[in-house]
């Protein structure tokens, strides 16, 4: 009972805020940037302001929807290009084994031991803010999760018969990978990329908060809190609210990977590093 | 056993080396040189001489090649390199740092096992109760919170309107200062070890040494307390080490939200002004500090575990 809440809330979740991102050209009452007017700034939530208006006079709840674009866009196809490098690094590592499992490895190693959020400073430092950095920043330092478990499985899958039936027949050895094992792996990749989506997300929000993010007047998730900091003592709505979204968003998907995670495989107990 | 801690040792070089590698050549792709961010600030360094006199200065007109050279050769006698903003040598720009960071990782870690432990622990002894369903939620809750947003949350409500702490800052030897980030920076760590314990705790429980106790007629409260927390014990401690390893990374945020002057806020304030060298210098000791604790874990546990092959 409990597997199946975890799967239908993270997905209500996810979907919400997935209509809300798509949908936020027709639902937000005022363009997120350019309707700022110091006449109506930090005013309460109600009213005309569904959740009140942030230091410039803009409307947060605006803000927000045009912000889990943002957020949305950064977390999936970041961990996209993860879970790509992970799966193209393991399965090759696996397959392969020799000098290349040995340098994949190594690799691997490297990329756990410097904290993600920190390599993707290094690299938004040298790049500049920006969707486009971001996507890379995330997108090249979450992968090692995913390749040690396409790695491990590889392993396991490579002396199966029908891999050996495969190899007899003649297949290539990128058609096996591709035919006979990748869509063995694709479990655990699903649950790791998931759960990834909702980290990235986080770093994104983190990054911009720290001001090397997303760039203001462009509203993310993080810099509106990054905003809002300055006049929490007159207005905490300004902070309360896009951290709540930031937060509903990444359990959504932390719950959906969970979800998922236990109905593929009920013995896999529930870890996270 | 000394070969085992030996080869332990021995293990890490090659990815610290490989970790310089690539933060070094990240950072000398930069697009804007520190000069340049010098000149972008308006300051009095427009002319070519000048120019060409710091980037001498600081061996920034040398081949690449030859800089990752001395650089490695100063490492290798613990020399960091020299801050292009104070001009001082790095390492003392970071040794004052290290141990408030280290401070706000231990108390974190203290206040996450305080609460994450005994939580996980009760959950699993009722496994499907309401309180190990409420547990579970405010585990997964934890996971997905944005620390540095709890973290001004709290700076709301403790410090700006009950004026029960101080907002931000550091004094030495002050704990009221290190409450508030503490919390929200052991926030994820203790929802992490809420989950492992648990999950832990009902493994051994499904155990045959367990249920064999049982069989015997050892009491529930004895069964629990020799058998099953000596065997989660492991489990939990190797969690807490990891977390400790990864916590001076997760704390950059944090330590910046409340003005704490660790490692972290020192890695953000020279990502902003370009100081190269402060910011390899800094992020080579972010690895080294998980490194280290890692492999430490890894030796209590052979030394805890028997059952660990040593060799």
């Amino acid at each position: 009972m409990q597997l199946r809440f975890n799967l239908t809330l993270g997905a209500a979740l996810v979907i919400a805020v997935l209509l809300g991102a798509l949908t936020a050209g027709w639902i937000a009452p005022f363009d997120p940037v350019m309707d700022a007017d110091l006449m109506s700034s930090e005013l309460p939530p109600g009213g005309e302001y569904l959740l009140g208006t942030d230091g410039q006079g803009r409307d947060i709840w605006s803000r927000i929807l045009y912000g889990a674009r943002v957020s949305l866009a950064v977390g999936v196809i970041s961990q996209i290009i993860n879970s790509c490098i992970g799966t193209a690094l393991g399965i090759s590592a696996g397959y392969f084994g020799g000098w290349w499992d040995d340098l994949v490895n190594g690799l691997t190693n490297v990329m756990l031991a410097i904290p993600s959020l920190v390599f993707a400073l290094a690299i938004m430092a040298v790049l500049g803010p920006g969707l486009a950095s971001l996507l890379i920043a995330l997108g090249l330092t979450n992968w090692s999760w995913t390749c040690r478990i396409a790695r491990s499985s590889t392993l396991s899958l490579k002396s199966q018969g029908f891999v050996q039936a495969a190899k007899t027949a003649g297949f290539s050895d990128l058609n096996i990978m591709r035919t006979q094992i990748l869509p063995n792996i694709l479990g655990p990749v699903l649950v790791i990329g998931t759960l990834g989506i909702g980290t990235a997300i986080l770093a994104e929000a983190a990054l911009s908060f720290l001001g090397i993010g997303i760039k203001p007047p462009q509203p993310s998730w993080g810099n509106m809190l990054s905003d809002a900091r300055e006049l929490i003592r007159a207005a905490p709505w300004a902070a309360i609210f896009p951290g709540l979204a930031i937060f509903v968003t990444v359990l959504g998907f932390n719950l959906l990977g969970d979800g998922l995670r236990d109905r593929l495989d009920p013995h896999m107990r529930t870890r996270k590093a | 056993m000394s070969r085992f801690i030996l080869r332990r040792v021995l293990q890490m070089i090659p990815t610290i080396l490989a970790v310089v590698l690539i933060i070094f050549v990240i950072f000398s792709v930069v697009p804007g040189s520190f000069v340049s961010s010098l000149l972008a600030e308006g300051r009095n360094v427009t002319n070519a001489q000048v120019v060409s006199h710091l980037n001498e200065q600081f061996g920034l007109d040398q081949p690449l090649p030859v800089r990752l050279w001395d650089y490695l050769s100063g490492l290798v006698q613990g020399d960091l390199g020299t801050s292009y903003r104070t001009r001082e040598p790095v390492w003392q720009t970071i040794a004052p740092r290290l141990w408030p960071s280290i401070k706000l990782a231990l108390a974190a870690m203290v206040l996450a096992a305080g609460v994450g432990i005994p939580l996980g622990f009760l959950a699993a002894l009722k496994p499907g109760s309401v309180f190990d369903s409420a547990t579970m939620v405010v585990a997964v809750s934890g996971l997905s919170l944005p620390e540095f947003w709890f973290g001004l949350l709290l700076m709301y409500a403790f410090a700006l309107q009950l004026g029960w702490l101080p907002s931000f800052g550091y004094q030495p030897g002050s704990i009221s200062h290190v409450i508030l980030p503490a919390i929200a920076l052991g926030v994820s760590p203790m929802a992490l070890l809420a989950r492992t314990t648990r999950s832990g705790v009902l493994d051994v429980m499904n155990a045959d040494f367990v249920r064999t106790g049982r069989a015997k007629g050892v009491s529930e409260p004895r069964l629990v307390r020799a058998h099953v927390a000596r065997n989660v014990l492991v489990l939990v401690l190797t969690t807490m080490g990891l977390q400790i390893g990864a916590l001076m990374g997760q704390a950059i945020v944090i330590e910046k939200l409340f003005s704490w002057p660790g490692i972290g806020s020192l890695l953000v304030d020279s990502v902003a002004t370009r100081d190269i060298p402060v910011v390899q210098g800094t992020v080579l000791v972010i690895v080294l500090w998980f490194l280290i604790i890692n492999m430490l874990v890894d030796i209590a546990y052979a030394v805890i575990d028997p059952r660990i092959k040593v060799g």
